[in-house]
């Protein structure tokens, strides 16, 4: 599904990635921890296309692709989510009507037909109700005045909606209180299929105990320096990120 | 970041598709101003003598006036002595049907995508169109169904021969000669314009609609347009403008004045479109404009609705005088400028009666060089019992090199008065293009939905048909625009 190799990349300069590599296949969810300022964030940005990070050297294959070479848009057509940290407010745009757009053009891009606004509405109602969210949402401005915890659940009936091969969760968990940490990977979970990957960045281990990686990462200083199972999650919040870096030192 | 700005910026370059000349013979007057300039005028349109008189007492009111200086403008002063004031296409007087219109013209307003035959009309929507070319008018249709309805609808020089006590009544009583600088010069020589009458209790069964086209070199435009809706009317009038492409700056200097009796309501759009000068800021039309409505009567209703897209300069501020017990004035406004545009605009709503409401909902955006400025007055006099107000002024920046300025100006003179006022300023961000493109959208589908997002309060209130060209013009096709 995607393949990662010695992916380097900068922000105005300054390097933030120094070589990842990753190979994520069909069906697997794949989580990287690592402490603020590791890069996380930055993989996530640089796999979604946005310019604001410069990629200097190393490849991303994605189904085939060359990943790096597609624009944003391109990427999300087939079939590449970004769940955002921060999602983002579009004032006077209703939830529906931008999703109703994003997933014609979706749509048009695979040359299927476009869903007409019934077709449209009956899928959005069923994806809502899969994270609890009321129907009112659909019909506010995109994210505008949104707590926290909707907004995180804006974004995955989004990735319900788009049914993408493979998503990006970018700390979809932070500032989520339990009950909406429980719907939120509810959601995510029932998209869970064999030909479908989720990549989970996260700081904490606790969204794991919700959605059950099969492969766990540690990113520190822009390189994964230690790759394991789920258990090297709970070893990693016994431990703390300390004891990863130090041991990868020493080695 | 500079890459997306230059992006967005390229995104709201569209084509100006408006820009064309139509090759025809003119009856053009020579370039200058004079007290014989405005005796030929008056003459070329056989008018009565209180007309002229008017003209003339106007014209000597504007030589002792100076050009308004207060705006957020800057641009080289104007020689009007180096325009002309009248230029007509020749052609055949006094027009019984289209058939008699100069094919030339005919073509020009269905390249502009107004046409002038009533039964290719019949089949889309009902709009009545007065189409002004230069200096004149040269067709309105559905004339004759308005008036079975009892519905004046003609050239305002027509109207000055065929109800001249209703012009003579109206004509500057919103709008006085000497309003202002550029008010007393179109008064001075204005040579065309709308006219609507409405009776009393009348509904229009139609849209109404102008559609003024500058195409003369060296021409200015100074039409005037006057609305009257007696008692208990209703009437919903459209105003489209556009002019071919030239280096040169043109002047268009408009009135229009809107009468609005006792539980009357006028509804007045404007999509303006007029060519807004290059990417570097040559040429392009300087749009200094005046218009007002008279609430007259008790429950009467003016609303102005403006999308103002076009013009190197833009001075217009829309305003209601709210004379009426219960009258209600609203302004809803869209301005763009990009590249070099500049525009001032805004409204005055005045409270002069008891209960009178205003809203104003402004909405600016300025990309590129662009300058744009809000100026609104909220007046409430002191006879204006509880009179209530609620501004909204909201600018979007498109790249940082343009400008957004509010001057909101309140005067109270009634302590019973509730004045709300608004105001917010935002960057369409990188953030929310790179949202949009991550759900699939291209980059001109997000730059045009998330502007239609911030205009949604002001596109509601337009027309329907209006509402897409509006949006149209704005970027919702933005088509070729992204390299």
């Amino acid at each position: 599904m995607l393949s990662v190799r010695n992916l380097h990349a900068a922000v105005e300069g300054k390097a933030i990635l120094n070589g990842i590599n990753l190979e994520i296949g069909p069906g697997q969810v794949h989580a990287i921890m690592g402490p603020n300022g590791s890069g996380k964030s930055t993989l996530a940005n640089v796999l979604a296309g946005r310019d604001h990070f410069e990629v200097t050297a190393g490849e991303v294959e994605f189904r085939g692709w060359d990943l790096l070479e597609m624009e944003p848009e391109i990427r999300a057509r087939e079939g590449l989510f970004l769940a955002f940290q921060y999602p983002v407010e579009i004032p006077g745009v209703s939830n529906l009507h931008m999703l109703k757009a994003a997933v014609n053009a979706v749509r048009r891009h695979r040359g299927e037909e476009e869903l007409n606004a019934m077709e449209f509405l009956k899928l959005i109602k069923q994806k809502a109700a899969l994270v609890e969210m009321r129907q009112e949402f659909l019909y506010r401005s995109v994210n505008e005045g949104f707590s926290g915890g909707e907004k995180k659940r804006n974004e995955i009936l989004q990735m319900a909606m788009f049914e993408p091969r493979l998503s990006v969760l970018d700390e979809t968990d932070s500032g989520l209180d339990i009950d909406a940490l429980k719907i939120v990977a509810q959601g995510v979970n029932s998209l869970r299929s064999s030909d479908r990957s989720i990549l989970l960045v996260t700081h904490y281990q606790r969204l794991l105990d919700y959605i059950v990686p099969d492969f766990v990462h540690v990113l520190a200083h822009g390189k994964i320096i230690r790759s394991g199972d789920k258990d090297l999650a709970l070893e990693l919040e016994r431990k703390g990120y300390s004891w990863v870096e130090d041991h990868a030192g020493a080695a | 970041m500079q890459g997306t700005e230059k992006d967005l910026t390229a995104l709201v370059q569209r084509e100006y598709k408006e820009g064309f000349t139509t090759d025809i013979e003119a009856d053009t007057l020579p370039p200058g101003l004079d007290e014989e300039v405005i005796r030929t005028i008056s003459g070329k349109k056989a008018e009565p003598d209180f007309l002229l008189e008017w003209r003339l007492m106007a014209y000597r009111r504007w030589l002792e006036m100076k050009e308004p200086d207060w705006a957020q403008l800057h641009y080289p002063k104007i020689d009007l002595q180096d325009i002309s004031y009248y230029s007509a296409p020749k052609q055949k007087k006094l027009l019984d049907s289209l058939d008699e219109v100069d094919p030339k013209l005919l073509e020009t307003y269905e390249k502009l995508g107004i046409p002038l035959e009533e039964q290719k009309m019949l089949a889309g929507v009902r709009v009545a169109v007065d189409a002004v070319f230069d200096s004149v008018s040269v067709a309105t249709t559905f004339k004759k169904t308005l008036s079975e309805a009892g519905v004046i609808f003609c050239p305002l020089s027509e109207a000055v021969k065929d109800c001249p006590e209703l012009v003579h009544k109206y004509l500057g009583s919103v709008v006085p000669a000497g309003d202002n600088y550029f008010a007393a010069l179109n008064s001075a020589v204005f040579s065309e314009g709308s006219f609507v009458y409405i009776p009393p209790g009348v509904r229009c069964p139609m849209e109404l609609s102008t559609y003024f086209r500058i195409n003369a070199m060296n021409t200015g435009q100074f039409e005037r347009t006057l609305i009257i809706a007696d008692e208990d009317s209703h009437v919903s009038y459209l105003e489209g403008c556009t002019a071919p492409m030239r280096d040169e700056n043109q002047l268009h200097a408009a009135v229009v004045e809107l009468v609005a009796l006792k539980g009357a309501e006028i509804k007045y759009s404007t999509v303006q479109n007029w060519y807004p000068g290059d990417e570097n800021g040559r040429g392009g039309i300087y749009n200094f404009v005046t218009k007002r409505g008279a609430c007259k009567g008790k429950r009467a209703k003016i609303s102005w609705t403006q999308v103002e897209t076009g013009s190197a300069i833009t001075w217009k501020y829309p305003s209601v005088v709210l004379e009426g017990d219960d009258s209600i004035g609203e302004f809803y406004s869209v301005a763009l400028t990009n590249n070099y545009q500049q525009a001032d605009t805004g409204t005055k709503m005045v409270h002069i009666g008891k209960n009178a409401r205003s809203t104003i909902i402004s909405k600016g955006i300025s990309a590129g060089h662009g300058q744009n400025s809000y100026r609104g007055l909220v007046k409430v006099l002191k006879g204006a019992e509880k009179a209530r107000n609620y501004s909204q002024c909201d600018s979007l920046l498109m790249g940082s090199t343009c400008g957004a300025h509010t001057f909101p100006y309140v005067e109270v003179r009634n302590p019973t008065a509730v004045v709300e006022h608004e105001a917010t300023t935002s960057r369409i961000g990188e953030d929310q293009l790179f949202y949009c493109r991550q759900r699939g959208l291209s980059e001109e589908e997000a730059v045009s939905m998330i502007v239609n997002g911030f205009c949604k309060e002001v596109f509601k209130e337009l027309p329907m048909e209006f509402a897409v060209e509006a949006q149209k013009l704005l970027g919702i096709s933005l088509e070729g625009s992204v390299g």
